[in-house]
């Protein structure tokens, strides 16, 4: 039970984590993310790498798309982007991992730019084909620029050094993604406490009473598409540099329309949504291949039809999620807070 | 007399072939407040959207501090000093009744990108800032306190009426436009509106104008009324002779004997 909750600044008022109990569990989840590697074997860090790579991508995408409601199926290439950007930087040039991360942020974030140049003036499925134009293209140039991308053979890319250190020993890469998500998480988190991200939110509730208040449409939605796609970039630096090979067929529009599905599932504009919905949509599938492989004893054949049922079920879980909770994982999270806040009396 | 703060000079407008105003003018001092009345249709709507910067009229000037307006964009006006609430209610709505309101402050505040991505020093600073002078000069004026974290759908419409006007009041207008401030409002709410509205004018220094259905409050509260039918002002004046104007007893009341309505023939 939650009492005595009073502010004597302002400062404690704006606060993200407002009461000791929240900054307790948020020490809590950051110890328990540092000892994480030293107890858990390659297969779990693994997963916590692609799970924490899939939070800044799906940061990305919903500052994009929940907060300024500007639908987006081109969030895989700009990760693509990212990626490429990072594996020529390092093969062709010999930059150091560290620089290529913002490096192919930025060059994400140009691509996004010049994609959502035209956003001013289309709005909702409109926007949506543009976009969905936007992947193509750049799927289409990774394939076929072969002088750079090595076309469908991919770019092997060495291990990640950082400062002279090797960074694929053991666990120090999984740091490495860590602080880049946790940067992010926080960034976009301060972006939703100033003048921007609240004209982010203008921009999708109601564009037209946003520019009497003074916000440039444009300026915003451009904003939106840059820092969207930088997230993206960034994460498609950090999945080339984590499985140290880069092909076309890592970012396909099926990566686009997943990051489209974590969004909904964890909370179209909230934040904690993000990171619900990217843990959601990686973890559940695996999940789900263990749960079934307990199944595999009994018979040899039954796997056969087993694994396409992951798939179903799956998906299943999805629609379950828009009937039944369409504000995601984040609403849920919140409905059982306020539950709990008055526990165990009803008023 | 001193010089107005918001004057309309000959403004004819036309859509097509209907002459929707024919050369209406009038002057708002500082201080004042300002009311449009008229049955529907008489063009009180289309005035508004000339000054709120919607339609360029065919004729005519506006003037805001001696200035012509007339070709200057929506969101400029807003930043000259011309704040306006709606008709019907322009909230955003997946907000927050601060976050709303602070919204109202976007114009006058400097934050940049990469500043608000880490919230440190100076964007922090400006973000606590306006805060407290949200919290100070308009939460508590407004009387909305018990509201301010709640998100703007879930509030009755009275309530949404006030977080607007709040929002509006954030923007630092020299000059408050209210389109139908007390349009569908019981009378404890249309009253508790025009205690704010008089509040405002005293205490803020801000002039009003507004338009508005509402013949008793219109005629308790305003300084001046301008009462438009079809397309031209018809009466200027205090509450008092416009009242007793006959060509407004006219168009409100219709002629004393049957006949057809003037204009409609």
């Amino acid at each position: 039970m939650r009492i005595g909750d009073f502010k004597e600044t302002y400062a404690a008022d704006e606060a993200v984590f407002r009461t000791p109990t929240v900054r307790f569990w948020l020490y809590l989840l950051g110890a328990a993310i540092l000892v994480f590697p030293l107890l858990a074997g390659e297969y779990l860090i693994y997963m916590a790498n692609i799970t924490a790579v899939a939070v800044v991508g799906a940061v990305g995408l919903n500052l994009l798309t929940g907060c300024t409601g500007l639908i987006s199926l081109g969030h895989a290439g700009f990760m693509g982007v990212g990626a490429y950007t990072s594996a020529i930087l390092i093969t062709k040039f010999g930059v150091p991992f560290i620089l290529t991360l913002p490096l192919s942020g930025l060059m994400a974030a140009l691509c996004g730019v010049i994609v959502g140049a035209p956003s001013l003036r289309m709005k909702g499925l409109y926007l949506c084909i543009a976009t969905l134009a936007a992947q193509v293209i750049l799927e289409f140039t990774f394939v076929h620029w072969e002088s750079l991308t090595h076309g469908i053979r991919g770019l092997n890319v060495p291990a990640p050094t950082l400062f002279g250190l090797s960074l694929a020993s053991g666990p120090v890469f999984y740091y490495v993604i860590m602080i880049v998500a946790a940067i992010s998480v926080t960034a976009s988190r301060n972006l939703f406490r100033t003048r921007v991200g609240r004209a982010f939110i203008a921009i999708r509730d109601r564009d037209i009473s946003a520019q009497l208040m003074g916000i440039s449409l444009f300026r915003y939605k451009l904003y939106a598409f840059a820092l969207s796609s930088f997230f993206a970039g960034m994460a498609g630096c950090l999945m080339v540099n984590l499985l140290k090979v880069v092909t076309p067929e890592q970012y396909p529009l099926h990566l686009s329309i997943q990051y489209l599905a974590m969004i909904i599932v964890g909370g179209l504009g909230s934040i904690l949504g993000s990171i619900l919905g990217a843990i959601f949509m990686t973890i559940v599938p695996e999940l789900l291949r263990s749960a079934l492989g307990l199944f595999q004893g009994l018979d040899p054949q039954i796997m056969s039809y087993l694994f396409p049922l992951q798939t179903v079920i799956f998906g299943a879980l999805i629609v379950g999620f828009l009937v039944f909770e369409p504000h995601g994982l984040a609403e849920m999270w919140r409905r059982a807070k306020a539950y709990f806040r008055l526990w165990p009396f009803e008023y | 007399m001193s010089a107005p703060i918001l004057a309309v000079e000959n403004l004819t407008l036309a859509f097509g072939g209907l002459n929707v105003l024919t050369d209406v003018g009038f002057a708002v001092q500082p201080g004042q407040i300002f009311a449009i009345i008229g049955p529907n249709g008489a063009g009180k709507t289309s005035i508004r959207n000339c000054i709120g910067g919607f339609y360029r009229p065919r004729q005519g000037r506006v003037l805001f501090e001696g200035q012509d307006i007339s070709r200057v964009a929506p969101d400029r006006r807003a930043a000259l000093g011309l704040a306006r609430t709606f008709q019907n209610i322009a909230l955003f709505r997946g907000m927050t009744v601060l976050d709303n309101i602070k919204l109202g402050r976007h114009a006058h505040l400097r934050t940049g990108l990469l500043p608000a991505l880490a919230y440190w020093g100076p964007a922090k600073r400006e973000e606590l800032e306006l805060r407290r002078e949200v919290e100070e000069t308009i939460i508590d004026f407004l009387e909305i306190e018990h509201i301010r974290n709640q998100p703007v759908a879930s509030l009755a419409y009275g309530l949404q009426k006030r977080v607007e006007l709040a929002r509006a009041l954030a923007m630092r207008p020299k000059v408050l436009l209210m389109d139908e401030p007390v349009a569908g409002m019981n009378s404890e709410e249309t009253e508790d509106m025009a205690r704010f509205i008089l509040d405002i004018k005293e205490e803020r220094d801000i002039t009003i104008v507004m338009i508005e259905h509402d013949m008793h409050m219109i005629m308790d509260i305003s300084d001046h009324v301008v009462v438009m039918n079809f397309g031209q002002k018809i009466a200027d004046g205090t509450p008092e002779e416009v009242q007793h104007h006959p060509e407004v007893i006219k168009a409100y009341l219709g002629e004393p004997r049957p006949g057809p309505v003037p204009g409609q023939a």
